[in-house]
């Protein structure tokens, strides 16, 4: 009977039952942080699918986009003067997914759906069938070109919206992100913001022991950028950040927030642990992943 | 036909200013008076073809038409994902445009022969292609293509090319096949600039006593079916003409229906043959040597013709 009670219960009950009347404030950006990893490790966990890691890594950032920044409304998800936002690094999909059903745009039940036969929430983002993605991703190195066309015709329209960007750190290995950066500045699109959650690991290995990045935050400023560093996991320090990103509108140059962050983020063994770029957390090790991040619930 | 299309262009951008185009550092002579007409709508991506087509891809998403224009292959296989993910994935009203289809940069090297781009784009699901013959016919597919929604590719030849149409193809239903000459014994289909050649073959085999017809294909995909489903029905052999590999493009897709009807008639496919252009030379020395020249068209036929006599009477 337990174990039917258990399967009985809902995706939404078991990840906000342990909020005050089950009601998380998802308007703040550290419990929608929560959410997020919690949500991705429930979904992967379901799913069987990889990339908790990178998820655990993003999760401020696109906590702090959708709480503080990003100028979107669920009810109006196609609303001309919106925020674009295009998740570049397309695998940490599950991230956006959470955000966007956890602030209105699906039903949060739709989420345990994530890489299930017949659904829309593919492994990588897809704008498919799910309301408030932009752009489907996945092959890396595409997004920030996107992007950079998204806000020239914004700049052709003299628009007031912007245009964000979240980009991988070994999405950088790209050439194409190259392209797109030196376009961005030849076009003086400032009002495209770049984020790179800069966790220092990709799939093999790390950055440093793959193609070194360092000077990253230099690099963009060689390649015509306005550019700061910051703790990726510091919603407030993020905020700030976002915040001169918006004010940087008017200086004729795009704006990169190089977000430094630790892959597997909120679970111990998950942490700069480059087994949890694929692994799929089961068994025992979901039940410890679940273990640590309850114990971090804000 | 690259100079039809530049004169289309500048007429629909005077009248819908939502069009804009972005070139891949070239057309330093042709597209300067689309620059000095609409300088605010013109955007030089530089030689940074997948930050091109990404950049378009953006750009339509702000409810704009964007024509993509590059020569060779720089516009289709250089940028092949963003082609696929971000433009025919997300229903971009990207209009790819190649000038130099084929060995129009035949002396530049292989580099510069733009020969499989029909097969490799044609695969590409969404994706409207375009393979006009000649300026007339690059005139009515030009006009058609900035009218549909979604992602397109048009594939021209140079400029300067003969015309083949006596005059402009008026009201041209898409994706509508063109009859250019009549003939009851053998059919020539061509899609794309060589068109001249599949002429002249028929004129050619007329000196031999073969009455052969021209049908023209500007539109690849979707390809005139019925068309060729009539044309399979009224001939006992058909030859297919393309400037790119026999493998995935014109003539394989003419074979596909062909083998899917399961007629009588017969289909060979005139065109290169899983090799590269390593001789130098220009379009005609090319076309000439890879057997893909009026000459070389008019054998095929001719050979095709003989064989189904043969057959029939025994």
């Amino acid at each position: 009977m337990e174990r039917t009670k258990d399967c009985m219960e809902s995706y939404e009950a078991r990840i906000h039952g342990g909020f005050p009347g089950g009601k998380p404030d998802v308007n703040d950006p550290r419990v929608l942080a929560w959410l997020i990893r919690r949500s991705g490790l429930e979904m992967t966990h379901l799913s069987r699918g990889s990339h908790i890691a990178s998820v655990l890594s993003v999760a401020e950032i696109i906590a702090v986009l959708y709480t503080s920044v990003l100028k979107v409304d669920p009810k109006d998800p196609k609303m001309p003067d919106r925020d674009r936002l295009i998740l570049s690094k397309g695998h940490a999909g599950s991230a956006v997914y959470t955000a966007l059903a956890e602030t209105g745009f699906f039903p949060v039940e739709q989420l345990k759906t994530h890489y299930a036969n017949g659904s829309y929430l593919s492994g990588h983002v897809s704008h498919k069938g799910v309301p408030g993605v932009e752009v489907s991703t996945g092959a890396l190195g595409h997004g920030l070109g996107i992007g950079v066309g998204m806000a020239m015709g914004a700049k052709m329209d003299r628009a007031s919206w912007r245009t964000y960007v979240v980009l991988g750190d070994g999405e950088c290995d790209e050439g194409s992100v190259w392209e797109s950066a030196l376009q961005a500045a030849q076009y003086g699109l400032d009002r495209l913001i770049a984020v790179v959650d800069y966790n220092h690991m990709q799939s093999l290995t790390t950055v440093e022991k793959t193609l070194k990045l360092e000077p990253f935050e230099q690099k963009w400023r060689d390649f015509g950028w306005n550019a700061e560093s910051v703790d990726g996991h510091d919603t407030e320090a993020l905020k700030a950040a976002f915040d001169r990103a918006k004010d940087n509108a008017g200086s004729g140059k795009p704006y990169v927030i190089l977000a430094h962050t630790v892959k597997g983020k909120g679970v111990s063994f998950m942490e700069n642990n480059i087994l949890w770029h694929y692994r799929t957390p089961q068994g025992e090790e979901y039940e410890a992943a679940l273990k640590e991040l309850e114990a971090l619930r804000p | 036909m690259r100079d039809a299309f530049v004169r289309v262009l500048t007429e629909e951008m005077e009248r819908n200013d939502r069009i804009v185009l972005i070139t891949g550092d070239l057309g330093f002579g042709v597209l300067r008076p689309l620059w000095e007409c609409f300088p605010e709508r013109m955007v030089n991506a530089g030689i940074a073809e997948q930050g091109m087509v990404s950049m378009a891809a953006g750009l339509a998403a702000t409810g704009r038409t964007v024509i993509v224009y590059s020569i060779g292959n720089f516009p289709t296989l250089r940028p092949l994902e963003q082609i696929r993910n971000d433009c025919a994935y997300h229903n971009a009203d990207v209009k790819i445009v190649c000038v130099g289809g084929g060995f129009v940069y035949g002396s530049l090297g292989m580099s510069h022969h733009a020969t499989e781009d029909m097969s490799v784009m044609r695969a590409i699901p969404e994706i409207t292609c375009f393979t006009p013959g000649d300026p007339a016919e690059t005139e009515a597919v030009t006009r058609a293509m900035l009218q549909m929604p979604g992602t397109c590719y048009l594939r021209l030849g140079r400029g300067n090319e003969p015309k083949v149409h006596p005059s402009a193809v008026k009201n041209w239903v898409f994706p509508k096949a063109l009859a250019l000459r009549e003939g009851t014994d053998i059919a020539l289909l061509s899609a794309g600039g060589i068109l001249t050649q599949a002429m002249d073959a028929a004129q050619r085999l007329e000196t031999k006593g073969i009455s052969a017809k021209v049908v023209s294909f500007p539109c690849l995909k979707p390809l005139d079916e019925e068309t060729v489903r009539e044309l399979l029905a009224s001939f006992r052999g058909l030859v297919t003409v393309e400037e790119n590999t026999v493998t995935g493009g014109f003539g394989s897709a003419v074979c596909e229906i062909a083998a899917e009807e399961g007629s009588g008639c017969r289909v060979r496919r005139v065109g290169l043959r899983d090799c590269f252009a390593t001789v130098v030379g220009d379009q005609q020395y090319l076309r000439q040597v890879y057997k893909m020249d009026g000459a070389a068209i008019a054998a095929e036929a001719e050979a095709l013709y003989a064989a189904r006599r043969v057959e029939s009477e025994e």
